[in-house]
């Protein structure tokens, strides 16, 4: 297909001898929202890790465009321009305003030039309606505000797919909305996501595709309406059960 | 009640006489604390840095051979200017360059021995420092940054290091305010400080307890102005606890005449979708992907069977 952008095939990590992901097989296609659930320790973070490279897998592919970017030769700074990530706690650059967070990574990795970079980092501070802080540290903004910064920092390197971990785990109730009505906002402007949550209702929603993970592999995945409508496998039943009693 | 008296005319008397001497010692100390803390802290940030080069199983033999020399090199030296007497690292190098030059290379100036003395030896305790500095910066920070596309280098630039030095200004404090102190060690070399002068003076007219009174106000001067200008410098450095709101209307100004390219978008700030529209808009893209994903599923069925 013309319009896939990552294909992940038969990747494994292990720790050690412990194997954490075990045989991974799944496609990302352009404006696909796809949402990875699974128990505590199912190995959800390692995955989205080793997608943009932060861990290096043991074995297997992973495809971007066609091309596998896992061997040694791969300029991984450069790949990882093009793939943005959430994280669950933020991570936002501590020495840096809020506009400057959105800045430097066009500056100093794509060589934007300031004024350009200020422009688009305000546009897309705007669309997570974080606009008028841009003077603000980081230490001085709530967990949702940090958050909506976060996002629009990865949106201004101007990436193909968004990977997010998690990124409503560590925020307060009464910020987890926001922040997924932004991320809501973006799965309607047709951005390519792939989203570790445990916000049910977000992975049946929004995703269009659900990636149910448990003890390293992948147990189950299809439409949202499918997996967690539907579900075949036994493990993924109990898992939703579960889900449904918290 | 006498004593007191006595005392003070007699610091009078001294300083009277030898204000100039003094104060110039006080200068020359300043100077040499100043100029050997900040090469000092340039020794410590490189050593630091190299220290803390990421380096595994993944990288080509040659780097990892290269940065293990460097490495075991920078350790050795943090080790031998630690653990000996800078009195006697001072004679050591400053009679020890000419004794192995045979006397063809030697210290023309007193400065360059004493600055390059004094330099390494800070350097060796801000190396530590800094390691400890750029260790204690949350690892998240270089994933965000390496999560952009940051190379280790940019990410050291832009985002470690600027923290790091936040975290030791303490210690850079301490090392100044050491040195302050420590630089009186090098009369040893014949470096005429502040101390060197306490020693000249009373060695001409032995007022040994007076002159001392004077030397302890002036260097509790030089480190409580020290300590001040160093606090104030972390608080610039963390800027003010509050920020202004800068409202939209400003900022669409300051965008200037730039055209967007996304007008007309869901990214075009000036139609903002109400909810509804987001909503329904979600739903309608979705419902192509099922319809998609549906296709795809028939053609892998049959390609089963
Ligand atoms: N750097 C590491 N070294 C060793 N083991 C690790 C490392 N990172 C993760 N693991 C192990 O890998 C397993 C999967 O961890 P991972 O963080 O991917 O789980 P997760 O599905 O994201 O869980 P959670 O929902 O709690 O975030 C865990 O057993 C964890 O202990
Ligand atoms: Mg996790």
């Amino acid at each position: 297909m013309a319009d896939t952008i990552l294909e992940i095939r038969h990747l494994s990590k292990s720790f050690g001898s412990h194997e954490v992901l075990r045989d991974i097989d799944f496609t990302v296609s352009k404006g696909d929202v796809t949402a990875i659930i699974g128990a505590s320790g199912s190995g959800k973070s390692t995955l989205l890790r080793c997608v943009n490279l932060l861990e290096t897998p043991t074995s297997g592919e992973i495809l971007f465009h066609g091309k596998d970017v896992t061997g040694r030769g791969v300029n991984a700074p450069e790949y990882r321009s093009h793939v943005g990530m959430v994280f669950q706690s933020f991570n936002l650059f501590n020495n840096m305003s809020v506009l400057k967070n959105c800045m430097v990574g066009q500056m100093k990795v794509l060589k934007k030039s300031k004024a350009e970079a200020r422009e688009t980092a305000l546009r897309y501070l705007q669309q997570v309606g974080m606009a008028p802080y841009i003077n603000a540290k980081p230490r001085q903004l709530s967990g949702g505000q940090k958050q909506r910064v976060a996002i629009a920092r990865a949106l201004a390197m101007g990436p193909e797919v968004l990977l997010f971990d998690e990124p409503t785990s560590a925020l307060d109730p009464e910020m987890v909305g926001e922040v997924l009505a932004v991320m809501q906002d973006l799965a309607s402007q047709g951005m390519t996501m792939l989203v570790v949550t445990h916000e049910m209702a977000f992975a049946r929603d929004v995703s269009t595709q659900v990636v149910y993970m448990n003890q390293g592999v992948i147990c189950e995945q299809g439409p949202p309406t499918e997996v967690l409508g539907n579900p075949q496998k036994q493990e993924t039943r109990d898992f939703l059960a579960r889900f449904r009693k918290n | 009640m006498d004593l007191f008296a006595k005392l003070i005319n007699d610091i009078s008397r001294l300083w009277a006489n030898y204000k100039l001497a003094y104060l110039g010692g006080m200068w020359s100390t300043l100077k040499l604390a100043v100029i050997a803390t900040v090469i000092g802290v340039v020794i410590g940030l490189a050593c630091g840095i190299v220290n803390t080069i990421p380096c595994g199983k993944n990288d080509p033999m040659p780097k990892r051979i290269l940065l293990g020399v460097v490495r075991f090199l920078v350790r050795a030296y943090v080790e031998i200017f630690r653990g000996t007497p800078m009195v006697l690292q001072a004679v050591f190098i400053y009679y020890g360059l000419p004794y192995f030059s045979n006397n063809t290379m030697r210290f023309d100036n007193i400065w360059t021995a004493a600055i390059l003395i004094v330099s390494i030896n800070t350097g060796a305790y801000m190396a530590e420092s800094v390691r400890g500095g750029i260790i204690s910066v949350d690892p998240g920070q270089t994933e965000g940054a390496k999560a952009i596309g940051m190379t280790h280098f940019q990410t050291m630039i832009h985002v470690i290091l600027p923290q790091a030095f936040r975290n030791i200004i303490p210690q850079i404090g301490n090392n100044f305010i050491i040195n302050i102190k420590d630089t009186s060690v090098m009369f040893i070399i014949g470096f005429t400080e502040f101390f060197a002068f306490h020693r000249y003076i009373t060695g001409v007219n032995n007022m040994y307890f007076p002159s001392a009174a004077i030397e302890m106000v002036g260097y509790l001067t030089m480190t409580v102005i020290a300590s001040m200008l160093l606090r104030l410098l972390e608080k610039i450095l963390d800027g003010s606890d509050n920020y202004e709101l800068v409202n939209e209307d400003q900022l669409v100004m300051a965008a200037g005449t730039y055209t967007h390219p996304d007008r007309g978008t869901p990214f075009d700030e000036h139609h903002k979708p109400s909810r509804d529209e987001v909503i329904q808009d979600v739903k309608l893209r979705k419902q192509q992907r099922e319809a998609r994903w549906a296709r795809a599923r028939n053609e892998s069925t049959r390609g089963d069977r």
